[in-house]
């Protein structure tokens, strides 16, 4: 070192200080990165534990043949049986087109939800009162809900047909009581809870159109009518599809109403993919049966997520 | 904008206030039905305001009666509590993780926690059962407590929060030597204080109404939450309406205050997130 350079012994110095500095920092690096997983650790296990095992199970038990009271070793393996068996059973296709026709109650309550927005967002006065008034369905329970529909639908001493009969219709439906009225029933009454969620995410979507599109249009002479076909419409198009979206998956999952007020009947007329997949498992100890339909049912949610992301693009067109 | 009084305009009010009461009629048909004797229930045309009022009796019936609503009531409020206060502590934690402390492997871990997001909850309840069975989860107010206490939802709401905290803020408490559990606690959580109550409630509101996972993973009777024993109690008194109602009633009110303390909250939490229970 003696006989280097005042500038060789700098650039020395500079690279020995630089060294130091990397060993720190890789040592920092390491500290951050063990308070990282501190700090989301018991979400990672969580999430582990009781969704990750449980979705590669259900992959697995859907091809064994098993129930709960025997122990693990009686699992018999039987490839694509439990798919075959469910595939021919015609409960679960019924599910299946139940919860197709259920797609129907998304529109429904969308264009409510739209037009009960418009109105309030501008044209009364109270308006928090009426956001209230429309988000109640969202916030009680479906089991209070569907109690208090299960007494007002009742066919003969019940509300709504006692004021149908006090308007002369005489064969009035028997609602849940009626194969042909009972999946209606159901989807009326999905429609009047789901009004309210959809109604404040629409109106979230209309407040945040700029007044500018709105004064422009003025001056231009627009219609109410263009206003609503060339400003709201194409703006909210991405509130429009993430409630479609959203909308479609809910009914894939609806259980409660069901479970509460029909169990599936009456002659599995209201029996849908949760209800059955349930009723295998819980009610008939079917587990490998039930994981199929399992199986079934995620394949069913991956496919409107994945079109969601793919159509995302190009129906947001503002 | 004028701000003139316009006739049109509470035209309009007047006709939506109509339609809004017609929206509402199953509640207020509710309220009124647990207030009346169960002779008069089905009486037409319906009697909005009881005309011989029964509500003391009923309540008295519901509560302290032979049906114990009081002791699932206290089952709901604890199990409810808990999970709120676990479920954002522990999504709180996990977003200011992902957000705020850099490390390598935080990105790879919350792609894998989100990808869970699409997995449907039905699609898991068998091995779920199997997993509680086995650990001696099944039938325990703590299991339940734990099946809702990790919201893939709630990191995710909460991480955009924290995401909007300027580093600055950080930086400058690290200089100062803070570390960070005390940065998290001290300057982060108060700052997001809005989303955090947002939050809270929508975990409230949602834990209270599950009806699915206690009906599947509580059997005793004592342990049974206020949904659960709703259901109980409607195919035990099919005929009796009055206390049905008056059940249902006592099952929605705890929600009705938490929305009417936290309206502006869940609102626009729902609004922002586009969260759906």
């Amino acid at each position: 070192m003696r006989y280097l350079s005042v500038e060789a012994k700098t650039v020395l110095e500079k690279v020995e200080y630089v060294n130091i500095k990397k060993l720190k920092k890789s040592s920092l690096e390491k500290r951050e990165s063990w308070i990282g997983f501190l700090f989301v650790s018991p979400m990672f296990i969580g999430v582990s534990v009781l969704t990750l095992l449980p979705i590669i199970a259900t992959f697995f038990l859907a091809f064994a043949d098993w129930n709960f009271i025997m122990g693990i070793q009686s699992v018999k393996w039987v490839g694509l049986d439990n798919f075959k068996v469910l595939f021919a059973n015609e409960v679960f296709v019924k599910s299946v087109l139940n919860n197709l026709l259920f797609l129907l109650t998304v529109p429904f309550s969308m264009v409510i939800s739209l037009i009960i927005a418009i109105v309030i967002d501008k044209h009364v006065y109270m308006k928090s009162y009426f956001k209230v008034a429309f988000f109640m369905p969202y916030i009680s329970s479906i089991v209070a809900i569907a109690v208090v529909w299960q007494v007002l639908f009742n066919p003969t001493e019940g509300p709504i047909n006692q004021f149908l009969f006090s308007l002369g219709v005489e064969n009035s439906p028997k609602w849940i009581a009626d194969p042909n009225f009972a999946l209606i029933s159901l989807m009326i009454i999905q429609i009047w809870a789901s009004i309210g969620f959809n109604m404040i995410i629409y109106l979230a979507g209309l407040q945040s159109i700029p007044k500018e599109l709105y004064e422009a249009a003025n001056m231009d002479g627009a219609t109410p009518l263009d206003k609503f076909k060339h400003i709201m419409l194409p703006t909210l198009s991405p509130t429009t599809f993430f409630l479609l979206i959203t909308g479609i998956i809910a009914t894939f999952k609806v259980f409660d109403l069901i479970a509460v007020l029909t169990k599936g009947g009456p002659i599995n007329s209201t029996t849908m993919l949760v209800w059955h997949l349930y009723d295998s498992a819980f009610v008939n100890l079917k587990i490998g049966y039930a994981s199929a339909i399992a199986v079934v049912l995620f394949f069913f949610v991956l496919l409107i997520t994945l079109v969601q992301w793919v159509l995302q693009k190009k129906w947001v067109n503002y | 904008m004028e701000k003139r009084f316009s006739i049109g305009k509470l035209v309009i009010t007047v006709i939506a206030f109509i339609i809004s009461i017609a929206f509402l009629l199953p509640f207020v048909w509710m309220l009124s039905t647990s207030f009346k004797m169960e002779a008069d229930v089905f009486k037409f045309p319906i009697e909005w305001i009881p005309s011989r009022w029964n509500g003391i009796e009923n309540f008295k019936e519901v509560w302290l009666g032979q049906y114990t609503f009081a002791l699932y009531y206290w089952n709901s409020i604890k199990i409810t509590v808990i999970t709120t206060i676990i479920s954002v502590t522990v999504s709180a934690m996990a977003a200011y993780g992902f957000s705020k402390i850099n490390f390598p492997a935080g990105k790879v871990l919350f792609i894998i926690i989100l990808a869970t997001y699409m997995v449907p909850q039905q699609s898991i309840l068998v091995p779920q059962f199997i997993l509680y069975r086995y650990l001696g989860l099944f039938d325990s107010h703590f299991g339940l407590i734990l099946l809702g206490s990790f919201s893939v939802l709630g990191t995710f709401m909460l991480r955009q929060f924290f995401m909007s905290i300027h580093s600055d803020y950080i930086d400058a408490a690290k200089i100062d030597g803070a570390g960070h559990f005390r940065i998290f606690w001290s300057i982060a959580m108060p700052l997001v204080r809005p989303a955090i109550a947002t939050y809270a409630i929508l975990r409230f509101i949602w834990t209270w109404n599950d009806f699915q996972n206690p009906l599947i993973f509580l059997r005793t009777d004592e342990l049974y939450t206020i949904q659960l024993a709703m259901q109980k109690f409607t195919s035990l008194n099919g005929e009796f309406y009055s206390l049905i109602m008056a059940a249902a009633v006592s099952a929605i009110l705890p929600l009705i205050i938490v929305f009417i303390i936290g309206q502006k909250q869940v609102i626009e939490g729902i609004a922002l997130g586009g969260v759906k229970g």
